[in-house]
């Protein structure tokens, strides 16, 4: 009896096994094939497997060797993370931290910090291109306050030279005006908007670690005489950081394969100064029809997700079985 | 943190609220301006996509306009002039293709999650983790094959393929929730059931199904969401104005210089509000998928 309903319960898995078997293990496995031949030139597409010479690794060091993909694409997307990630992870935590602190209206706090995760990379990317446009917006509410006079003060101030300098080779200065039209800025700028959409799904995180965090334990504290402070970092945080953990990998993520925002916003420009490899993937494939070396391109976004995604994988669902 | 029935972002916690001194008022002025900077992009585009042609380009992006002029909100729903695009196609497309979409995915994910949860058998783990790894890989690593196969089957460009495409690559996330609902139906409910000789069909009818609700909502909130908003997909598997979902019209109009920036932002405005009244309804349910997507639900 048992027996047959168990049966009846591997009968209806058939269809997500061969759905996951075809569309994503297969999948996976005929792009890494196609990013070893010469699929490459513009031609009829017809069948499953359109015959196509192999290569080997030739897509591989063609991309390697492409100026663009180290210099802007792994680069960018390198400083993009950090930003990106850190930015999120810091408004994330201290607006879940303010939200804690038993305010009044907090639902309504609380939706507004997370709006913007309901709304579309693209909508996000049209709206921000506008208020980050070179000529209006964001530049024009600073200079209107006349940041632009304390701007160019900071930008002169000599001890502070390196640290522009610095900024400005990691495209990330946003002192600069012009935000998205500017080389020296516009990772930094595309982040911006990225922080906005997403850290309030960090806070949500948070947020529900924190509620895990037992108020008796906190009493304990304050009646060991701790301030509010020292309750945050001596308890609070430490029982937190599985959370970050998991923020961490999750926006790591998200930033590898951050596509729409980008495109949307600058599509990888000026200068590909914001080129991304998924932009690059894109555009090899669909605009340069090299649909060979847009999945070599695809592959290797695949292998690094894999290597930071598999372990958390693997470690939360043991975690769920303990 | 291991069942959606944890304790959820969306419950305060009963607890008496501290009386007003400095630092609590402080406190409140840093929250209300943090929100002021959150809300920010809502003001702008709705202020912008309420201007004139003449007054969005001639006045600060920051100030209101003079009256309030709807004519921005037809052009980006179908704009005078002749192929500039508009996204009212766009909308009709995204809901014709995201309803189908967000029901089949629903009531798969319903079925898998109940079968991997209730009925355990050797290796349902192992698959249900094989099955996982799909809500974390980059789409660009199925996506040439995809492509290919979907013109293969005569579905590229069809508002029937992107649904498809959807369903399949919505089942992670769709089995993940209901797996952990299920899971959070106590063991006993189900061993009685087994006892009074219900099978796998009569016990998911008589006693899973009508405590579903909670997850069907979750699960259909979360779907709409991320089917609606995809761009990957709708950009690449589509390619004519009949079929294109809404991001995709949405970043044509932004794209093209016909549109000026009052049409581009109520463009946006437009194709933001089916999810954005979705989240003010029911947040807290929105909530929950989130967490479930990070595997912390």
């Amino acid at each position: 009896m048992s027996r047959r309903q168990h049966l009846w319960a591997a009968i209806v898995l058939v269809p997500a096994l061969v759905s996951t078997g075809i569309f994503v293990y297969g999948f996976i496995a005929w792009t890494g094939w196609a990013s070893l031949t010469d699929w490459n030139t513009i031609r009829r597409v017809s069948g499953f497997l359109p015959p196509a010479p192999y290569l080997g690794l030739d897509n591989y060091e063609a991309v390697f060797a492409t100026p663009r993909f180290w210099t802007n694409d792994v680069f960018a997307n390198l400083v993009f993370t950090a930003v990106f990630v850190g930015g999120c992870i810091a408004m994330g935590l201290l607006l879940a931290i303010l939200i804690d602190q038993h305010i009044r209206a907090e639902s309504v706090f609380r939706s507004i910090f997370l709006f913007p995760m309901a709304l579309s990379f693209v909508v996000t990317g049209t709206v921000w291109a506008w208020i980050l446009n070179p000529v209006e917006g964001v530049n024009v509410l600073l200079d209107a306050v006349g940041i632009s006079v304390i701007r160019q003060a900071l930008l002169d101030f000599g001890p502070l030279q390196p640290v522009w300098g610095a900024l400005d080779s990691l495209r990330i200065d946003l002192l600069r005006p012009g935000l998205t039209a500017d080389t020296r800025a516009v990772v930094g700028a595309i982040a911006l908007a990225a922080i906005w959409q997403m850290s309030g799904f960090v806070m949500a995180l948070y947020l529900a670690g924190l509620r895990g965090v037992s108020d008796e334990l906190r009493e304990a504290g304050r009646v060991d005489g701790a301030s509010e402070m020292a309750i945050y970092r001596r308890i609070v945080l430490p029982l937190l950081r599985p959370i970050t953990v998991s923020a961490v990998v999750l926006l790591g993520y998200v930033s590898l394969k951050m596509f729409d925002l980008v495109f949307v916003l600058t599509r990888g420009g000026p200068a590909l100064a914001s080129d991304l490899p998924s932009i690059f993937m894109f555009e090899t494939t669909f605009k340069g029809h090299q649909w060979a070396r847009g999945a070599a391109v695809a592959t290797l976004m695949l292998i690094a997700s894999a290597v930071v995604i598999v372990p958390y994988i693997r470690s939360q669902l043991r975690a769920r079985e303990a | 943190m291991t069942t959606l029935a944890g304790p959820r972002v969306g419950e305060t916690r009963p607890r008496r609220r501290p009386r007003m001194t400095p630092r609590r008022v402080a406190l409140y002025v840093l929250l209300i301006g943090l929100a002021l900077l959150y809300l920010m992009p809502v003001y702008v585009v709705l202020v912008s996509s309420l201007k004139t042609l003449r007054e969005v380009n001639e006045t600060s992006i920051w100030a209101p306009p003079a009256q309030f002029d709807p004519s921005a909100w037809g052009a980006a729903l179908t704009p005078p002039l002749q192929n500039a695009g508009g996204i009212a196609s766009g909308l009709a497309n995204s809901l014709v293709m995201t309803i189908p979409a967000v029901i089949v995915s629903s009531l798969w994910g319903a079925v898998n999650g109940y079968a991997l949860s209730a009925w355990r058998f050797r290796g349902s783990e192992l698959l249900f983790g094989l099955i996982l790894f799909g809500l974390f890989i980059p789409y660009q690593a199925i996506l040439i094959p995809l492509l290919t196969s979907l013109q293969v089957l005569r579905l590229y460009d069809s508002l029937a393929g992107l649904a498809l495409v959807h369903v399949v690559y919505g089942l992670p996330i769709t089995t993940l929730i209901f797996r952990n609902f299920y899971a959070a139906i106590p063991g006993e409910l189900l061993d009685a059931a087994k006892v009074d000789g219900g099978g796998f069909w009569s016990i998911f009818r008589r006693v899973y199904l009508p405590l579903s609700v909670p997850g069907f909502v979750v699960v259909g909130i979360w779907q709409f969401t991320s089917i609606w908003n995809e761009f990957l997909f709708a950009v690449t598997l589509t390619n004519s104005p009949d079929t294109q979902p809404v991001t995709v019209s949405l970043q044509n109009l932004a794209g093209s210089f016909a549109a000026a920036y009052n049409v581009q932002m109520a463009g946006a405005l437009m194709t933001a509000l089916p999810t954005l009244i979705v989240f003010i309804l029911l947040g807290r349910y929105f909530v929950r998928g989130l967490l479930a997507g990070s595997l912390k639900g």
